[in-house]
Formats: C-alpha cells, structure tokens, sequence
C-alpha cells in the first residue's frame, strides 16, 4: 500500500455540509475515494453528497468503520475536531482549515501524546492541500487530474506550489506515488521529517520531491534526517528567495525571524546534505527527471 | 497584530506584572501635565511606535522638569521615528507615554515566543537586559537561559525559580520574579499571543522587579475571541496597503518592484515573485488571494494592486485546488470591464475548472495575454513589461 492511505481507506469529512466541503467531496468521490460519511453536530440523521451524516466522529466510527478523516471546519472549531477524530479512532486525519490559533494546535499536538505511538492519530496539515495517491484516492482539494501514477513522492508545505511540481512531472511522464502537504502552519501535525521517514520505507516511491519555503526550522531539520538516514535521491525546492526578512509571507508559518530560516540558507542547508536543490520553481519537474535518469 | 507599549504594560499589568507608573499623552501639553499628576523629580518619555529600537533613534527622553518634557514632546509629535525595525521611511509618532524614572540596579532580558523546534511556548532569559536579542545571541549566547512549557500544566513555580536563579537573581526577590514570569505566561497564553517581550526587565534600587519596557504580538488568527485585544490595533503604524488588503481579506505584502502579483497560495506566490526576478523583473507585491475566492475577491485584489502607482504590468497566476478558475476568470473580466487598465495584464490558469475559465476569458474580447506555465507566464510579463518600456509608453505621464 502507499503511505498514509489507500482505495480501501474509508474517510469521513467533518464539516461535510459546507458549500466547499460538498463541492470537494464530490470531487474526492469522483476520484474514487472511498468516502463514506460526514460529521456535522445537529445534523445527525440528514444525507450530504448521498453519504450519511453523523453527529459526532465517533457515531460515525462506529456506523461506517471510518479510518481516515478530512477536516473543513471553521478556525475556531476546527482544533476541536481534529482532538475528536483522534479520540474516536481515527488513525489518519487531513486538516484543510487555514487560519487556527496557535495555541489551539499546541493544544492539539499535547492532546494526541495521550495515545500510545502505535495508536495514535497520524495528523497533516492544518492548512494544507492534503494528500493524494494518483490512482487510488484523494483526500484533499487538490485537482486530481493533474497528478500521474508513478513513484515520485511529493511533500510540501504549500499546496499550490505542490500542484505546479505535479503538473509539471505530468508533462514529462513522470508520476506520483503519493502527494502529501504538510501545511503553511507554524504547529502543525507532521513535520517533512516524518513524512520522509515515510517516503524511505516506501516501495512505491523511487525519489523524493520536497517543497519548502521561508520561516522555521522544519527543512534544516530535515536536511539532517536526509544525511544521515535517506538512501533515495531527494530534490527540493524552497520558496521565498525574493521574500523580506521579518514579514509574514501569506502563510503564518511563512517569516524569516531567526538565522537559517532565509530561503537561501535553507538552499545551502539542504545543497549540504546531499539533496538536489532546483533553483527555480519552474524547473522542479526538469530537475526531478534528471535525477530518476541519473539513478 | 502588535500593540503599542502602554497597552501591553496595561494587558500585562492585570496579570499582576509591576510597570513604573507612567500616563499617556497625545499633546506636548498633556505630556507635560501628565508628569505633574504623576508626581516625582524625573521622567522618561517615550514615542509610541510599533518598532523596537526606540532609545537609539532618538525616541525615548531621560527629563527632568515639565519644560523638559515639553520640548522633548515637540521633536517627537508629528515626526517619523526611524529605527532599525521600521525601514527608511519611519513610523508616526501620535503619541507619547510620560512615565516616572526609576533606579536601575540590574537589567534583564525576558522573552516568551512560539517555539516552531519543540512546538511549545519557550522562554528566553538573560542576565544582559538591554540589548537586543539578536546582539545577545551573538556577542553572549552563554548569557542565555531557555525553558519550554508543558502545555498541559502551564509554566510550573519550579521552572521560574531555575530561571530566576540562573539570571543570578538574589533569594529574596525571586518570589517577585516567579509573579513576573507567571503573569507573562498567562497572559501569552489566555490572549493567544505569539510573543511577549520585556527588554529591560529591572531591578530597581529599592529591590522591585519592574517592567520597563513591553512589547506583545497577537495572533491574528485568535483575534476572534478577544475582542478587547483587536481594539487595541492602531492602523496608523501600518502599511496603508497592507489594512486596507486585511479589511478585504486578502494578504498582501509590498514590495519595491514594478511588476503587481495576484496568485493563490502562499508559497505559489513566493514562487511567483523568484520566477519574475529569474526572468528579469521585480515583483511589486506578495498577493495571496487565499482558498475558494469569489470573482469579487479577485477583483478587490486587482483594485488593491492597481492601487500601488508603481505597478506597471501585473500577473495573475492561480492554480486551482479549493479554488475555481472559472470564477477567478469572472473577476479578472469584471474587472478590466470596469476600470481601464492601460497596462499589460497576463494570466496564467490552472486546476481546477480551466477549460471554463479559458473561455471565459477568450470570449470577453479583453487584451489579456494569456499562458499556461509558470515559466511562461513569468517570462511574457516581464517581456510585455519591456517592451512597454522600450517603446517609452511613458503615456500616464504624458497624460
């Protein structure tokens, strides 16, 4: 199976009466998701996008055997949501939401130590475009057309930039084994560590593709994980080299404030530790299919 | 969002963290009566400016009598203060904070960020208040003390009591310093902060730790739930363009370059911005439009870049997920319907409903130049911009 999910993962989508939340879900169904309800508290018993809809996540856990949830709640709820998912069982869960406090995510990071490793929630985003695995499911909003099967992984922290590697890739021949977005957050559920150590114990995924950009010290932290523990060719872009220092750039996690967070550094960083940087965004697909042809 | 001074000695003072007395004025009058209530021999007035670096730049005014402070208050209302913190163009100084001086025995430096590393609120001491941080870290990194908080138990008394002593903080005042650290703590935590600095924290010579200075940035995400706290924003002390892009929900940064941006995603915007300094140019904006935008959000967004007068060809680059291009089509349309813009306007779509915004905008007629990579995108606005250029289309100024 590919990382984090499947065509057999059965998902729910809390929020899932939303305007958006329908029209995405209609959209992860059409790609032949296997969503099979929706939580909104109130609306228990009601049907959105012909799916049933739950009051509570754990309802819905135990009515549809549900193992994978997409969150499209509001920001000031959307903390809560993703606490409940991890309480009720749910082992991966995709948060969408932009815009959550801070503290909130602290809270929510806190809260899922309470379960056992091999129990606990697996978490990306918040803030992100979510995760595909071309050919068998969606769990997201990004356009699933854009993305061949094949067996370069993707992951970034900016969803859009993810799809422009993507489409790219697509133009050359070159598929995706499975798409994951880690979120333009400062807190957020999984770190580009995490999801390498994914992609490294992946049979599916030949190469790595990493996206990052300015603020933090999650690509710097990742370069290390690369050095000492990668053996699959990585390239990475980051984003930001025309960015200010001390502005937020969009994404709240997305501020130089401290040394090695600049888009150059984090370049030299990861030129460093082994991994291919391509300079420009536009050449990330290019510079992926030079390193498959050299591997 | 940041707050002046006086407020976050105010905020922080309802969290039991001691401030000399001070009063705040918007007049070299009310300054100068301010002191007289205040009482005492000797004053520090100090401009009210959301930067740091106030005390180099001329800001902040040791007084010793209600003439004193009077003069010092006319250099400062009305001028623009420039520190290392707000750029070449200054902040306005409105108003000014009187305060009662006090007898510094020791300074320290107490802050409390968001640590991205360990995801948890950090704190971060040193025994060399006064200096900046960054001049901290790299003249005496040894100076420093760092603890994180539990989040589910709060800044523990046992945590305060490590700090304090470490600082070098004698026994009897760090009953005082435990006060001053919780109080920070609770009041980061309970009004969503996202940093709290007191840089000098003092001991005075009469043995009280007091806060002489104060700076908070809330996270403008929570601003939601704290009502009292969004009052506080003083417009004044930002960018014209960057509230009036916040009131309309889009997020905007400014820029020096010439060629206006309008993309969606924040990290596709970056993008944006490198691919125009590759192919040449110089991106005048970061513009992110944000998920599922309307084709009224996008044409707010072209309105605000139009705004800029630097602006001299703009781009559009949207590669739909949460949104539509469909929709980003209609505003774009709308908008060039409406207003008359006599510069080139390239659009590149992708995603999420493109042959439907394709259509939209080859059916309206309009001089768009449209493409369908970035690459593209980048180099036909940059070569559109050029050409305007070699061909002295200086007609605005004609005009």
């Amino acid at each position: 199976m590919s990382i984090l999910l499947d065509s057999s993962t059965r998902v729910i989508v809390q929020g899932i009466t939303g305007k958006m939340a329908q029209f995405h879900t209609r959209d992860m169904l059409d790609y032949g998701t296997n969503v099979v309800g929706g939580v909104v508290p109130g609306k228990g018993g009601e049907t959105a996008c012909g799916l049933p809809v739950f009051d509570t996540v754990e309802e819905a856990v135990e009515a549809t055997g549900a193992e994978a949830s997409l969150v499209f709640v509001p920001p000031p709820f959307a903390a809560d949501s993703i606490m409940e998912a991890a309480d009720a069982g749910i082992q991966y869960c995709v948060c969408i939401t932009d815009g959550i406090p801070a503290q909130d995510m602290i809270r929510v990071k806190r809260y899922m130590y309470r379960y056992p490793k091999e129990r606990r929630m697996v978490l990306t985003g918040p803030n992100c475009a979510g995760t595909i695995s071309p050919g068998k499911a969606l769990l997201g909003i990004m356009p699933g057309h854009i993305y061949l099967k094949g067996h370069v992984g993707i992951v970034g922290r900016s969803g859009t930039l993810g799809y422009e590697a993507a489409s790219q890739l697509k133009e050359l021949g070159i598929g995706v084994s499975t798409s994951v977005g880690i979120g333009g957050d400062p807190i957020n559920g999984s770190s580009f560590r995490d999801i390498l150590e994914r992609f490294e114990a992946d049979p599916e995924t030949h190469v790595i593709a990493m996206i990052g950009e300015i603020g933090g010290p999650q690509e710097a932290e990742a370069a290390e994980y690369i050095r000492d523990h990668v053996t699959k060719p990585v390239v990475a872009y980051v984003a930001g080299l025309t960015a200010p220092k001390g502005r937020t750039m969009g994404h709240a996690g997305a501020i130089i404030s401290a040394f090695g967070e600049s888009a150059s550094e984090k370049v030299e960083i990861l030129s460093a530790a082994g991994v291919t940087v391509a300079e420009n965004p536009a050449v990330i697909g290019a510079t992926i299919a030079d390193v498959m042809e050299a591997a | 969002m940041d707050i002046h001074e006086y407020q976050a000695k105010e905020v922080l003072a309802s969290f039991g963290v001691v401030s000399p007395d001070g009063a705040l004025a918007y007049s070299p009058e009310q300054a100068a009566y301010r002191s007289r209530e205040l009482g005492g021999e000797r004053w520090v007035v100090k401009a009210q400016v959301h930067a740091g670096g106030r005390g180099k730049a001329g800001g902040v005014h040791v007084c010793d009598s209600d003439t004193a402070i009077y003069d010092a208050c006319e250099k400062l209302f009305g001028a623009k203060l420039v520190t290392h913190q707000t750029g070449p163009e200054g902040m306005g100084v409105y108003r000014v904070y009187v305060e009662k001086a006090v007898a510094i025995a020791r300074e320290i430096y107490l802050g409390f960020v968001l640590d991205r590393t360990s995801q948890r609120v950090m704190i971060v001491a040193s025994s060399e208040g006064g200096m900046e941080i960054e001049e901290i870290s790299a003249e005496k990194p040894e100076s420093i003390v760092r603890a994180t908080v539990e989040p589910a138990v709060g800044l523990r008394e046992f945590q305060c009591r490590q700090i304090a002593f470490k600082l070098g903080v004698d026994a009897g005042l760090v009953q005082q310093m435990v006060r001053t650290l919780q109080g920070c703590y609770r009041a980061f935590t309970e009004l969503d902060a996202t940093m709290v600095e007191i840089n000098p924290l003092v001991i005075t010579a009469d043995d009280q730790v007091v806060a002489l200075d104060a700076k908070m940035t809330f996270d403008d995400n929570a601003l939601f739930r704290h009502p009292q706290i969004s009052e506080l924003r003083d417009k004044s002390q930002e960018d014209p363009r960057e509230s009036r892009a916040a009131d309309r929900g889009l997020n905007y940064v400014g820029l020096d370059g010439n060629i206006g941006c309008i993309v969606n995603g924040a990290g596709l915007a970056m993008a944006t911005m490198d691919t125009i300094k590759l192919a040449g140019g110089e991106p005048a904006n970061f513009l992110d439009i944000g998920g599922g935008a309307t084709p009224d959000r996008v044409a707010k967004a072209f309105r605000l870049v139009l705004s800029d007068k630097k602006v001299q060809a703009i781009l559009v680059n949207i590669f739909a997920g949460i949104n539509r291009c469909d929709w980003v089509a209609e505003g774009v349309v709308q908008v060039l319907r409406e207003i008359e813009v006599d510069m080139p306007v390239v659009v590149r779509l992708a995603g999420t409903n493109v042959e439907q915004g394709q259509k939209i905008l080859a059916a309206s007629g309009l001089p768009i130049i449209r493409a369908t990579t970035l690459n593209q995108a980048a180099e036909r606005v940059v070569q559109a911009w050029q050409n305007d250029q070699a061909q002295g289309v200086n007609m605005r100024a004609a005009s």
